[in-house]
């Protein structure tokens, strides 16, 4: 076999791995994290300062009754949990996730497929993931379950424009969909960070992130006070627990895209100026990066109530959609000037 | 972080997709095994029909409103319209003004297809007229 | 010409009592709500005596005045509804009827409320034996009701063969509750849905009924507070207090000082308790999580403060006819003074999450509107009736326990929404720290309880060693408090408005009838219609600010 289908395979296990554990460990940070913000201990009593509590819920949703309610669609009610966990996963492909580094001498380029449409990839493959929600509310034959499905479905579709349209400006700078790329344009200090220059598409695109992730404040489609669970109300056990993890992979997923996108990614880490390496730090930034809009996602969480889904689609309509293409003819004139 | 020419690129994303699918499949499968073999279980007919607060549920399809759909419509709309842009963005220093003055009469269009929805009450949250 | 309908009017304070012959009542009630303006009907309910008795309990417009109408039934137990002219009659003589058997001719929905539909017998009626219970379990089908209010309104069309179309439009009917986390497992709302709009809504309620009111027929005056607790449970002393109250009243006899500022403050650390238990579940069915913390902690301190007064933390029992168990701790002021600083904190960091939150602001401005008109129709009153403009503060306009000696403001609402509600529990709450902290600074010194031995226990040492004291123990635990044959109406402002108790003596250590003016159940008997035109989350949001309390509303 080719040396690099070895490669591509060992990189694909080595994802899956970290990031299914991530999922774990993001569930304990956020109880941690969220308990702290409101005054509280969170997870303290499984194992040391509670770490294993992710394992005692993975053996509580691994060995929970498995129910499936008589008038589901037996088939897609299981299939849909797989998807947006596929999805998820599938975009982190696209995605380097660590700058370049050479162990024993050889060349690692922590990034699976290395394409030159790398973000419209990962936009694509994450609104793949939508079919989860959408067909496990549809398959459940359960009301709730429906309702929770259309909130998902409208948010995800409203903020799939926004997403699209606030990324527009950043690439007509960059001139290239790869995500490398972006990381290249914005070499040389913070002073060159996208977010300069694209501050407005920052705030969109990170908005949207918000939404896309299913997040508060637009976490409509599962609201437990409102509709129950959303569209997992029938679901238990690991079918709940793999939505789960999808979710938070998306989570991670946004997060990579911000930072790369619009704070620099990892800088100058991996390239050889001069026969030497420069920016050794680059790869630690981005972790922190990625790190600090996820406690950004549980902060928000903590303090703000969330909308209602008319709410939210006047404000992806009538109030960002508008402000994205404003954005990007103003972009292009002052390009073109 | 340099570019890498390999010939088949998405190679990794197909094995990724059929990797991820296999494991998390797995996972359900020995998770429902593993249940099925350890949980208690119940089979009563009011514990496995669906889950509506309690009372029984009133006979009826599961009814969505059609204006969903139409959302729907609206969405394949704007979201084309968008995947058409992407190019342009990309190629953008090259094309110059023309391309420039074409996006703007391209996003005119738009924009009247989208004060139409606007005023119709599409974007609202059903109330389409 | 009506007035002559009404006989042996005689007034007392502020309250009037009057008799009519029940075939005049439409043109009683008519005279009394157009002439005399009383505009709220604030309790129906009827006295299993031979004959039959209805009593109707009304407020005037000013809030002052009460009325209190009596008449006697025929063997038909019949007599006109009084919903062509209070909205509030439709539930309240659906529990006469559910709990009596008094049949009203006109009201339009005259089925059982708080008991289930397939139960038989009237509980309340003294022939029905305290200990039969029934086993009622299968699900009332609202459909029918439903169905009707929206060919009421014109979304569905009756067909020829009996079934409904609803033309072009797409109804979906969904449960929403009693198993909902937002509705406390005791209130199941019938909602026809259009989208996600709510077209039409019907309310079952009564899954949290356990018959109070027939257990107190069976007590004596001193063993019901503990079953008060158990009304508003978030504000169980404001219930002791209620009950108490209206027993002293009818014994003739009046608190030490001390025992009324005693229950002055716990009456309004109450309020505090209920007030952040409201506005923390609101918040949280809003998406707010961290406020409830930040709300519920302050709550601890203060069940800490009360846990070491009485020994209980949720249902205290602390107060006694006639007085309360025992006197205030050593120290009690330090503790009080923390738990006063402890929920100034929690709200005011309550306050910055929201107070200029967009998306908070979104959420309930406009939201679940009840006007001024509907509260009085309704009879609905406390937080919610002052959030909508009315200054309906019984502390103000009718003042007991020296409430007129204490700086404090009525705060009201402009528009009646959630938004107003929720501001109204805000402002509240420091009103009561402010009476809180001017209790601190005048408490006499003294008794707590009257000294009476036929109404309070004697202190124990007597018990042991004096023949007097074994005997009045033994006659008050045995016998209980007599109370001389009479029927008296008497309420407080507890947390959540109007709690009142309508109590029938005979002469007895037992009461004939006790009856509960319960703020929730008026305010429940609103909600369906509050929330039709809005959304699911409105609808949610709604309930959550209307602090229905199942305990006291299903009784």
């Amino acid at each position: 076999m080719d040396a690099i289908i070895i490669e591509t395979l060992i990189k694909i296990v080595v994802v899956v791995l970290i990031f299914s554990a991530l999922g774990g460990f993001g569930t304990y940070f956020e109880r941690k994290i969220l308990a702290f913000l409101q005054r509280r201990w969170g997870p303290n009593i499984v194992g040391p300062f509670g770490l294993l509590q992710i394992i005692a819920d993975g053996i509580k949703l691994f060995t929970k009754e498995d129910i499936i309610p008589i008038n589901a669609e037996r088939g897609i009610f299981i299939f849909s949990t797989l998807i947006i966990a596929v999805a998820a996963f599938t975009a982190f492909v696209a995605i380097p996730i660590y700058p370049q580094f050479t162990v024993f001498g050889y060349t690692v380029r922590p990034i699976v497929i290395d394409v030159n449409v790398g973000l419209l990839f990962v936009m694509g493959v994450m609104a793949v993931g939508m079919y989860s929600p959408l067909l496990a509310g549809m398959s459940s034959g359960n009301k709730w379950s429906l309702l929770g499905a259309a909130r998902a479905v409208v948010a995800l579709l409203s903020f799939e424009v926004i997403t699209g349209l606030s990324i527009l400006a950043p690439l007509m700078l960059v001139g290239s969909l790869s995500l490398i790329d972006i990381n290249a344009y914005q070499m040389g200090g913070i002073d060159n960070w996208m977010v300069w220059q694209q501050p407005i598409a920052f705030v969109l695109f990170l908005i949207a992130g918000f939404a896309e992730t299913n997040r508060k404040p637009f976490d409509l489609s599962e609201q437990d006070a409102e509709i129950i669970g959303g569209y997992h109300t029938e679901y238990s056990g690991m079918k709940y627990g793999l939505m789960m993890i999808g979710e938070y992979a998306n989570m991670f997923v946004v997060a990579f895209l911000v930072s790369i996108i619009f704070l620099g990614g990892y800088g100058e880490a991996g390239s050889i100026v001069n026969g030497e390496a420069v920016g050794a730090w680059g790869g630690i930034w981005l972790i922190l990066k990625v790190a600090f809009f996820f406690i950004l996602f549980v902060w928000v969480r903590a303090a703000w109530p969330h909308i209602r889904p008319d709410q939210l689609m006047w404000l992806a309509w009538k109030v960002l959609m508008p402000l994205a293409v404003v954005n990007i003819v103003i972009t292009g004139i002052v390009m073109m000037a | 972080m340099e570019h890498l020419q390999v010939a088949h690129p998405y190679f990794g994303a197909f094995a990724m997709m059929v990797f991820t699918l296999v494991a998390f499949f797995v996972t359900i499968t020995l998770a429902r095994y593993v249940s099925l073999k350890l949980a208690a279980r119940n089979t009563e007919k009011l514990k496995l029909s669906i889950y509506e607060c309690g009372p029984e549920v009133t006979k009826q399809p599961n009814k969505i409103s059609a204006q969903f759909y139409l959302f729907g419509l609206l969405f394949i709309l704007f979201d084309v319209e968008i995947i058409f842009m992407f190019p342009w963005a990309i190629d953008f220093k090259l094309l110059g003004w023309f391309g420039f003055a074409e996006m703007l009469l391209f996003i005119l269009l738009l924009a009247i297809g989208f004060i139409y929805a606007w005023k119709k009450g599409a974007l609202e949250w059903h109330s389409i007229k | 010409m009506a007035e002559a309908l009404l006989l042996h009017a005689h007034k007392i304070d502020h309250t009037t009592r009057a008799t009519f012959a029940p075939q005049h009542l439409i043109e009683v009630l008519t005279y009394l709500k157009k002439t005399l303006h009383f505009d709220q009907l604030l309790d129906v309910t009827a006295i299993d005596e031979k004959p039959m008795k209805m009593v109707y309990i009304l407020r005037s417009h000013d809030f002052i005045d009460s009325y209190i109408l009596t008449t006697s039934l025929d063997e038909t137990h019949t007599i006109d509804s009084a919903t062509s002219l209070f909205e509030s009659a439709h539930w309240l003589e659906r529990e006469t009827y559910d709990q009596y058997g008094v049949h009203f001719v006109g009201h339009p929905n005259l089925t059982r409320i708080l008991n289930h539909e397939g139960f038989v017998g009237h509980p309340l009626r003294k022939d029905y034996p305290i200990a039969q219970g029934q086993m009622c379990h299968e699900t009332l089908d609202l459909l029918p009701q439903l169905q009707a209010r929206l060919e009421s309104k014109g979304i569905l069309t009756r067909q020829s063969d009996g079934t409904y179309s609803s033309g072009s439009r797409d109804i979906m009917y969904l449960n929403l509750g009693p198993s909902h986390p937002a509705s406390h497992g005791t209130i199941r709302t019938f909602v026809a849905l259009e989208g996600e709009t709510i077209v039409g809504a019907v309310n079952e309620i009564g899954y949290l009924h356990r018959g109070f009111e027939k257990s107190c027929e069976n007590h004596t005056y001193n063993q019901i507070i503990p079953y008060t607790d158990r009304l508003n449970y978030c504000s169980s002393l404001a219930n002791n207090v209620a009950f108490a109250k209206t027993i002293e009243e009818m014994l003739g006899v009046t608190l030490p000082d001390r025992g009324i500022f005693i229950r002055v403050m716990l009456i309004e650390l109450s309020r505090i308790i209920d007030h952040l238990v409201c506005l923390g579940a609101n918040l949280v069915d809003l998406g707010a999580l961290t406020n409830y913390w930040y709300l519920f902690n302050p709550r601890e301190t203060a069940y800490d403060f009360l846990t070491k007064l009485t020994g209980a933390r949720l249902t205290n029992s602390y107060m006694r006819v006639g007085g309360m168990a025992h006197d205030l701790f050593v120290g009690w002021e330090e503790e009080m003074k923390r738990v006063l600083a402890d929920v100034e904190q929690g709200m005011g960091d309550t306050l910055k999450l929201i107070e200029h939150n967009r998306i908070f602001h979104d959420r309930t401005q406009n939201v679940g509107i009840l006007t001024p008109q509907r509260v009085r129709d309704f009879a609905i009153s406390g937080p919610n009736a002052r959030a909508s403009g009315v200054p309906y503060d019984m502390r103000k306009t009718a003042p007991y326990y020296y409430y007129e000696s204490f700086d404090f403001d009525t705060v009201l609402g402009s528009v009646g929404d959630v938004y107003d509600r929720m501001m109204v529990r805000f402002e509240e709450i420091r009103q009561s720290i402010r009476i809180i902290r001017q209790i601190m600074a005048r408490i006499p010194s003294g008794a707590v309880s009257i000294d009476d031995h036929r109404i309070v226990l004697p202190p124990k040492p007597s018990v042991y060693d004096s023949i007097e004291g074994t005997i009045n123990h033994f006659k008050l635990i045995i016998d209980g408090v007599r109370v001389s044959a009479q029927s008296h109406y008497s309420a407080i402002e507890a947390v959540n408005g109007e709690l009142g108790f309508f109590v029938v003596s005979n002469g007895s250590g037992t009461p004939a009838k006790v009856k509960v003016k319960a703020p929730s159940f008026t305010a429940m008997s609103a909600y369906a219609s509050m929330i039709e035109g809005g959304q699911i989350a409105d609808a949610i949001a709604t309930l959550g600010s209307i602090n229905i309390i199942a305990g006291e509303m299903d009784r």
